[in-house]
């Protein structure tokens, strides 16, 4: 495991480096609340990007708020960083009528239109191609955006994470992939994942940069992806940057790694926390004192806990809203549908 | 008899037939070190090795395209998709070239494969973990499709579809793991293409398929006891599809309901619908019924989720409503 490199002097103004540093601690504080929650039975599913929090916010803030955002599992984050409302981001969690989405999807697939940043998608990879296209469109109207698309070192082994980066290379599409190498993809290590000596290696293949860097260090992680990003901007194409960083937790909440994994290397890992590296750093350049550390600790839980009793009170989505949505319009075939479900006792309740 | 878990009866099932037969080999993501997201194959690579029971990387084309190489050469492998949604990664494989190889070959290279897949709803996994998908690949010339409803359904039709000579795509339902049941001890073959008689009544018939026929008997009973006697087949197996007990059951009765998870448009129901409707016309007493999830994407909220698939009060209702 690397030593941090050293940093005489902050490279980053202070407040990026301490909006960086407040919001991994945000998450950090969230994804162990809702993990609670899930145990408790009041979730159904969480998937935590603890561990993480570096390569997900650090990379985030490299974009504008006008660039696209096509998350892999764990970027759902990166949404608060770029100004959604917690409230709304939870009932997503939750599944109720508070959420933007009317509680179609499974948990930890949050998306809004409003921060640029849509849903991962289920399906491992397919986000990349998508991104691609996006980032071939923004050429083709002429206007500056930028797509960040994210991925776990598994989607690697999917055709989609192939087929786009040979796109993007071929069309040079303001692209930048950004890969969250953390060892696993539930149960496979990802030395049984690719026989590549890298992720970052492979972007060679397809004709562009790949670059690796340490992805629990927060400054080294937006340094790599800010490079990237305005290299796109100007058109000079792709990047592949490989955030190497781990997985502390289970995969999901219906993932238990003691079945495959080995405990003592997580320890290892925890001595190279992201939060205990920027903190490290922050102190070091004397612009984070203890007390102030206790006072963000103590303020985001309290910012946590009130946005879960407040998401908590919202009622299911209405029985009604499963036909919003499927087209533009409702047909009137799917409206007979409609009254005839309706017209049927709502399911847990006994009929007469 | 030893009780066993509908998850346990997947383990077993591929256990019998690769102690029986060392071609049979098993492939898929996160199935030997976890043995299987779902715990469905717990113990295997223990028992097989590592050369028999293999993880593989994220690639769902690779698993079942190499599945099929390792077929047309001479083993007979087991590939599990770990939730039936991932089809749409693995289509053209499945699709294009799996269900159509023996035939463009003239039936010079066989194709003995199983994909076993996690299907349906009941985890609130949402529009792309937790659809029913059998009806797309049913759409298919040149695949069998088999979704057993009880642990040794489970056994039995597996060890079938491992035996069988041509790729069968094997729907096991999530939503059904956790149940329990006998299954026969030492080994167990059923046959494919069979569907079975679970309850005889006399004024309906009600055809289901995996988890719907659990809520298929329960609706049975409720109807009961107000004077409706319904009759409950277990298709078990869409391809192919066991068209006389279709038929003679439904000739009973006069009236015909089916019960499926997957969207209303062109879903297995519409096609058993046709076929009754052609043959057995004059025996029907009145309008044959499909009881579906509606032509919507599944959501993932527990309320919208338990509206969007049948449930009993749905099955009873309409029975109820209809049967008069
Ligand atoms: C097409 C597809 N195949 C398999 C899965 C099941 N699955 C969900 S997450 C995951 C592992 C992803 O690993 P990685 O890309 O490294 O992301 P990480 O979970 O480590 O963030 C798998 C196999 C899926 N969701 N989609
Ligand atoms: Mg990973």
């Amino acid at each position: 495991m690397q030593p941090l490199h050293k940093l005489e002097t902050p490279p980053l103004p202070r407040e990026i480096l301490l909006r960086i540093y407040r919001e991994m601690v945000r998450l950090r504080t969230l994804d162990e609340r809702m993990m609670t929650l899930q145990r408790q039975g009041r979730v159904g599913f969480y998937g935590a990007c603890t561990g993480q929090e570096a390569a997900t916010l650090a990379s985030a803030i490299a974009l504008e708020k006008s660039d696209w955002i096509f998350p892999a599992l764990r970027e759902g984050g990166a949404m608060l960083l770029r100004g959604f409302p917690l409230v709304p981001y939870l009932c997503q969690i939750f599944g109720n009528a508070g959420d933007e989405t009317k509680g179609r999807q499974m948990p930890s697939h949050m998306a809004s239109k409003s921060v640029h940043q849509v849903s991962w998608s289920s399906c491992i990879g397919t986000q990349l191609p998508q991104a691609v296209g996006a980032a071939m469109a923004a050429k083709i109207k002429g206007d500056r955006t930028v797509v960040a698309a994210y991925l776990g070192d598994g989607a690697t082994s999917e055709g989609d994470f192939h087929v786009a980066l040979n796109f993007a290379g071929v069309f040079k599409a303001p692209v930048v992939f950004i890969c969250q190498n953390n060892h696993w993809a539930i149960s496979v290590p990802s030395s049984k994942q690719t026989a590549s000596e890298s992720i970052a290696i492979k972007a060679q293949a397809y004709g562009f940069g790949g670059v690796k860097v340490d992805g629990n260090d927060a400054v080294a992680v937006h340094a790599a992806v800010k490079q990237a990003v305005d290299k796109a901007r100007s058109g000079g194409g792709p990047t592949l940057v490989e955030c190497e960083t781990y997985r502390i937790g289970a995969h999901s909440s219906s993932d238990d790694p003691t079945r495959y994994r080995d405990e003592r290397e997580v320890e290892q890992w925890r001595k190279r926390d992201p939060l205990d590296l920027l903190r490290g750093r922050l102190q070091s350049w004397g612009i984070w004192s203890a007390r102030e550390e206790d006072e963000l600790r103590a303020k985001v839980l309290e910012e946590v806990n009130a946005a879960i009793a407040e998401a908590e009170k919202k009622p299911e989505p209405p029985r009604e809203s499963l036909f919003e949505d499927v087209y533009s319009v409702l047909p009137w075939s799917l409206r007979e549908q409609r009254e005839e479900l309706l017209a049927s006792p709502p399911a847990g309740k006994t009929s007469q | 008899m030893a009780e066993l878990t509908y998850r346990e009866a997947v383990a077993a099932g591929i256990a019998q037939e690769m102690e029986r037969d060392e071609r049979v080999v098993f492939l898929g993501e996160d199935v030997a070190a976890a043995g299987g997201v779902f715990k469905t194959t717990v113990g295997l690579l223990e028992k097989f090795g590592p050369c028999r029971v293999r993880d593989t990387p994220i690639s769902e084309q690779a698993i079942v395209g190499a599945a099929m190489g390792a077929a047309m050469t001479g083993l007979r492998p087991i590939a599990e998709i770990m939730f039936s949604d991932f089809f749409g990664v693995s289509w053209d494989m499945i699709a294009n070239e799996i269900a159509k190889a023996r035939y463009m070959c003239a039936g010079q290279l066989a194709l003995p494969l199983v994909i076993r897949t996690a299907n349906g709803s009941g985890s609130r996994f949402g529009a792309q973990h937790s659809q029913s998908v059998e009806n797309w690949v049913m759409a298919v010339p040149g695949l069998k499709v088999v979704a057993p409803s009880n642990p040794a359904d489970v056994k039995g039709l597996l060890a079938a579809a491992v035996r069988d000579p041509d790729p069968v795509i094997f729907f096991e339902h999530k939503g059904l793991y956790a149940t329990k049941g006998e299954v026969p001890d030492g080994e167990h073959v059923d046959r494919l293409g069979t569907a079975k008689v679970l309850r005889q009544g006399s004024d309906v018939t009600i055809v289901a398929l995996a988890a719907m026929v659990p809520r298929a008997l329960q609706a049975a009973q409720r109807l009961e006891k107000e004077g409706i006697s319904a009759t409950v087949v277990d298709l078990r197996s869409l391809v192919p599809l066991d068209t006389k007990t279709l038929l003679v059951e439904t000739k009973k009765t006069g009236r015909l309901y089916t019960v499926e998870e997957n969207p209303r448009l062109c879903g297995w129901g519409a096609e058993i619908a046709s076929i009754v409707a052609e043959e057995a016309f004059y025996d029907l007493d009145g309008p044959i019924v499909r009881i579906t999830t509606p032509h919507v994407p599944l959501p993932a909220a527990d309320e919208l989720e338990d509206n969007t698939v049948p449930t009993v009060e749905r099955i009873v209702e309409t029975v109820r409503r209809t049967a008069g």
